[in-house]
């Protein structure tokens, strides 16, 4: 798949009030109460956050890999990431066996739980609204402009330029810029994303790499175990017909006779 | 009452009591949603249900590509005696597996998905494809019995004639999905425990099914002789037990140079939670079996046999558990331990899974008279 030119959100958490109108704004849209549940965790009625445990308030949502491991490892592609930028999920499609949750090294991933007929809850960055030509709520909402949306470039191009102006209010590394491949939401931060609570060990490879690397062994090991065991099947039936057919030779020598033969029931003499 | 009598009875009221619980939580679970019945959560989406009733439930049905592979395509007769209950124990171990997907899955409904909704890039798709094929090939092979039984000689006759491409089918989609087991984590670096993430982590898994298969072996023999009177003869049971041995040996030696060449084989000694757990997996699943097999004197005797089977399954049942819930639990920050009602519809599944094999060794010919040996009478717990 070609990507031109996605989309992405460009998180300052040095310009976060830590106000909340963004949660406010896609809990609205998403039909909910303005008010967020309590311990601001990402939740199936959450889809983002500002994370309030650390020195600086930090917003959290789906990042939007550029290849993500949730569409990677969705058996029916009920996530996949679309050209404009957003992974979005089709609950039609769903099996429900949270291998996205499994695999998102952000976890941003939720199940409901508690229902009986459950969907995985997660940003999907209003592709929606993308598509008719708006913004993210959460960026319209934002009243410190802490989030900015655009073309990815465009958002690392302006990151750097931020970063360079002003060396010491900005901790130098982008955040998503290099993370497992790239993502589409990018983060700066006055300090180290370490302390903001951010998986900060994640490979620059895509993660489905990984597991790409176990498939394309799929028709090497059909086409050469289909050989081999032919081969097998054919050899050994042969030996069995030479051997018939020579008649009973000399009994096989065993290298080492096995003591005789007992069974279970007698080594309670034995003990 | 004699006393094998009342231990029959309880035996038997402890299995049909858990089939109905396990039954009433299973209506609880699709009214309510998995939350009710579960401890699973957004940190830990995959518990018992998968960890032990799929992972595990795949990787002891092993025995069923390797048993009849061995017979058909290496063509050691010497198994022939057991290739009908392996491909049995395979064939209800899917079918198990497939009603745990059943009850595990948000959506179930759509498990038919995959067939006509397709991601090539996903494992999960792949597994699916493989677990549906590889289901129709045991039914296949397995249809032999019922054929013989009714009396279809055609059926018998078309159903032989397919043998050995039905056996090369069910090589290659176990070693496929087996692998792909173990391949599921990988997308998981900095989530799963170093000592249990590896790239070589399908190649584990599937020589360690290769075990446990051999392993189920044994103990189902041991099983049906308490049940039925008869089990294996012991040239046979020794040369399974050879053969797990070998399988053993060489999933010893790749777990050794797989924690070796990743550089974490010092942690296995550091004395942390994870580090006990792995040292648990190694010396019960494979250190001790690889002991017991390697002295004649205890390979000679069903009760070492058994006691070799019997370690490997446990100490595979804790592999899977350590890669699919206890690994994850230092970079989740959280403990996942199964639900009371999880354990109980494993159990069911379990229960359900010893049942139907006796009902169906009952019906239908599993075990050809001649190989088998008449274990005495005292033995009997389980005949009618």
């Amino acid at each position: 798949m070609k990507i031109i030119r996605p989309q992405g959100i460009l998180i300052d958490i040095t310009r976060c009030l830590g106000c909340g109108q963004c949660v406010e704004a896609c809990r609205t849209l998403h039909g909910q109460s303005p008010e967020p549940e309590p311990g601001a965790r990402l939740s199936a009625s959450d889809r983002t956050v500002v994370d309030e445990r650390y020195s600086q308030p930090v917003r959290r949502m789906c990042m939007h890999c550029l290849d993500p491991a949730c569409a990677s490892a969705c058996p029916v592609a009920a996530l996949r990431k679309t050209a404009a930028g957003p992974v979005v999920y089709d609950a039609s499609r769903c099996l429900g066996c949270r291998y996205c949750l499994q695999a998102c090294p952000f976890d941003v991933p939720r199940y409901e739980w508690d229902q009986p007929v459950p969907s995985v809850v997660k940003c999907d960055l209003c592709a929606d609204r993308l598509a008719a030509g708006g913004l993210p709520a959460c960026v319209e909402a934002c009243p410190a402009e802490a989030a900015q949306f655009g073309p990815r470039d465009e958002l690392i191009a302006e990151a750097r330029r931020r970063i360079a102006d002003d060396p010491t209010s900005y901790h130098p590394r982008i955040y998503g810029l290099e993370e497992v491949g790239g993502t589409s939401v990018l983060f700066l931060s006055p300090v180290s994303f370490e302390e903001l609570g951010f998986p900060t060990g994640l490979p620059s490879e895509p993660l489905p790499d990984r597991t790409a690397v176990a498939i394309e062994r799929v028709p090497g090991i059909v086409g050469v175990g289909a050989l081999f065991l032919s081969a097998v099947w054919w050899i050994t039936k042969r030996r069995e017909e030479v051997a018939r057919a020579e008649g009973p030779a000399e009994p096989p020598r065993r290298r080492r006779p096995d003591p005789p033969e007992t069974t279970g029931n007698e080594e309670e003499h034995h003990v | 009452m004699s006393e094998r009598n009342l231990r029959r009875r309880f035996w038997a009221s402890f299995a049909w009591l858990t089939l109905g619980l396990g039954l009433a939580i299973v209506i609880l679970r699709f009214q309510l949603g998995l939350g009710a019945v579960t401890n699973l959560s957004d940190q830990f989406p995959w518990g018992l249900w998968v960890g032990f009733d799929v992972l595990c439930g795949v990787g002891l049905a092993a025995g069923g590509f390797t048993i009849t592979a061995l017979v058909h395509l290496f063509h050691i007769r010497r198994l022939e005696p057991i290739v009908r209950p392996a491909v049995l124990t395979a064939f209800l171990g899917y079918v198990l597996v497939i009603v745990a997907l059943v009850i595990d899955l948000g959506r179930p409904w759509n498990l038919w998905h995959p067939l006509v909704m397709w991601n090539p890039r996903s494992v999960m798709f792949e597994v699916s494809w493989c677990v549906m094929l590889y289901t129709a090939v045991l039914a296949l092979e397995a249809s032999g019995m019922l054929f013989e039984h009714l009396g279809w000689r055609r059926a018998l006759t078309l159903q032989k004639a397919f043998t050995t491409p039905l056996v090369v089918a069910g090589v290659l989609l176990s070693t496929l999905h087996q692998s792909s087991l173990g391949a599921f984590y990988l997308l998981s670096p900095g989530k799963l425990h170093p000592l249990w993430y590896s790239a070589a982590l399908p190649l584990l898994f599937w020589i360690s099914s290769v075990a446990a298969g051999f392993a189920m072996v044994l103990v189902e023999s041991r099983l049906s002789g308490r049940a039925f009177g008869r089990e294996l003869e012991m040239p046979v049971q020794r040369l399974v037990g050879r053969m797990l041995l070998g399988a053993l040996v060489v999933l010893a030696l790749a777990r050794g140079l797989d924690l070796a060449v990743r550089g974490v084989l010092a942690h296995v000694f550091d004395g942390t939670y994870e580090a006990s757990l792995l040292q648990l997996e190694v010396t019960l699943g494979i250190l001790l079996p690889i002991v017991l097999l390697s002295h004649r004197r205890w390979r000679a005797r069903a009760s070492g046999l058994w006691a070799a089977g019997l370690l490997t399954v446990f100490g595979f049942v804790i592999h899977r558990l350590n890669v699919s819930i206890t690994g994850f639990e230092a970079s989740r920050g959280a403990t996942y331990i199964p639900a009371w009602t999880e354990i109980v519809v494993s159990l069911a599944l379990v229960t359900a899974g010893f049942l139907a094999f006796r009902w169906v060794a009952a019906h239908l010919p599993v075990f050809p008279p001649r190989a088998l040996a008449r274990v005495p009478d005292r033995a009997r717990r389980w005949t009618r």
